[in-house]
């Protein structure tokens, strides 16, 4: 690949066009008056929410300080394990906050919150029939992402590894070779613990990252959220340039003729 | 026997005196929900708009859900 990339190109997702590559979660953060820093750190394209019951909704919450950081609101389906619960929350999100664009997750089980495919391409196929933008967090299995794809979702988001474990991308492999499989935007979702676990995920080809953990439960999240922003440019930066072949041997880069022979 | 209660986020409550979804909600501890807010009876969304004229059966259930910080 030759030619200009730019860290800031922007991509378009379904209905969205996105600027920054990273998407963050909210999950986690020790204290709702962390975010406004670490929106202003991190800088995401949009940040995720879940849906929960409420008896009583207060002003001044987690929508009031997105609204106020004019930063996209990304709902998700988490906590969901079957397609009928998911469609219920994806359809609930619409309503309460007005979206079109939903993180698709329905899990196995809760011990491994591995996605549940079955499940998974069940829900994302009446919801694309419902009119949704649909983003589904799936495994890094390419044959399910291409499914995915041809049940019309807008992206697939592939775990790198099981969701807060910080293990980064226990399989860069399957990671390219999904990349390669799917026309759609893939956004690297669940398993990053720092920096150079997102600068691989764009190195490897993914348009995207989704950190959550890696931010909320860092020592400092907004620097976190800082590094992760450079991260992302950086890997997309050196998607574009072409990373040398991997050797198993030496190749000299000073000049092999010419050397002084005393 | 006509049941006299709907279960509201998975709790038994009584029945408004004038059982409609905008009866239901505005006993909630808050008040009416302004915004951010959506509800569903039966695994069926109800658009705010309208809340005011979904009557309320006994047996029903309702669930009524905000945006919480997730990943």
């Amino acid at each position: 690949m030759t030619g200009h990339v730019s860290p800031v190109d922007g991509w378009d997702v379904g209905r969205q066009h996105l600027g920054s590559r990273l998407l963050l979660g909210t999950g986690g953060l020790p204290h709702l008056g962390l975010l406004p820093d670490l929106l202003a750190a991190a800088r995401p394209a949009a940040v995720t929410v879940s849906l929960r019951r409420t008896s009583s909704v207060r002003e001044g919450g987690l929508l009031d300080t997105l609204g106020r950081a004019g930063v996209p609101v990304l709902p998700n389906t988490a906590g969901c394990t079957t397609a009928r619960e998911a469609v219920l929350t994806a359809r609930l999100a619409r309503e309460a906050l007005d979206t079109t664009w939903v993180k698709l997750e329905v899990v196995g089980d809760e011990t491994t919150l591995l996605p549940d495919a079955v499940e998974l391409l069940s829900a994302a196929r009446e919801l694309v029939a419902d009119g949704f933008d649909v983003l589904p967090y799936t495994t890094d299995d390419a044959v399910l992402a291409r499914r995915l794809e041809d049940a019309g979702c807008v992206a697939v988001m592939p775990l790198g590894s099981p969701i807060g474990s910080g293990q980064g991308v226990l399989n860069p492999y399957a990671i390219e070779t999904l990349v390669a499989s799917v026309g759609v935007p893939v956004v690297l979702d669940a398993g990053v613990g720092t920096a150079s676990d997102a600068a691989l995920a764009l190195e490897l080809g993914c348009t995207a990252v989704l950190a959550a953990s890696a931010v909320t439960r860092a020592a400092d999240p907004v620097a976190m959220g800082a590094a992760l922003a450079a991260a992302v440019e950086a890997g997309r930066l050196a998607r574009g340039a072409g990373r040398i072949p991997r050797a198993t041997t030496a190749r000299a880069s000073s000049p092999v003729t010419g050397r002084v022979v005393p | 026997m006509h049941d006299p209660t709907v279960t509201l986020n998975g709790e038994r409550v009584p029945l408004p005196a004038h059982p409609t979804l905008v009866t239901l909600l505005a006993g909630l501890p808050g008040g009416l929900p302004t915004a951010g807010v959506a509800v569903a009876v039966d695994g069926a969304v109800v658009p705010r708009g309208d809340w005011d004229r979904r009557p309320l059966r006994g047996g029903e259930a309702i669930e009524v859900v905000t945006a919480v910080q997730g990943g």
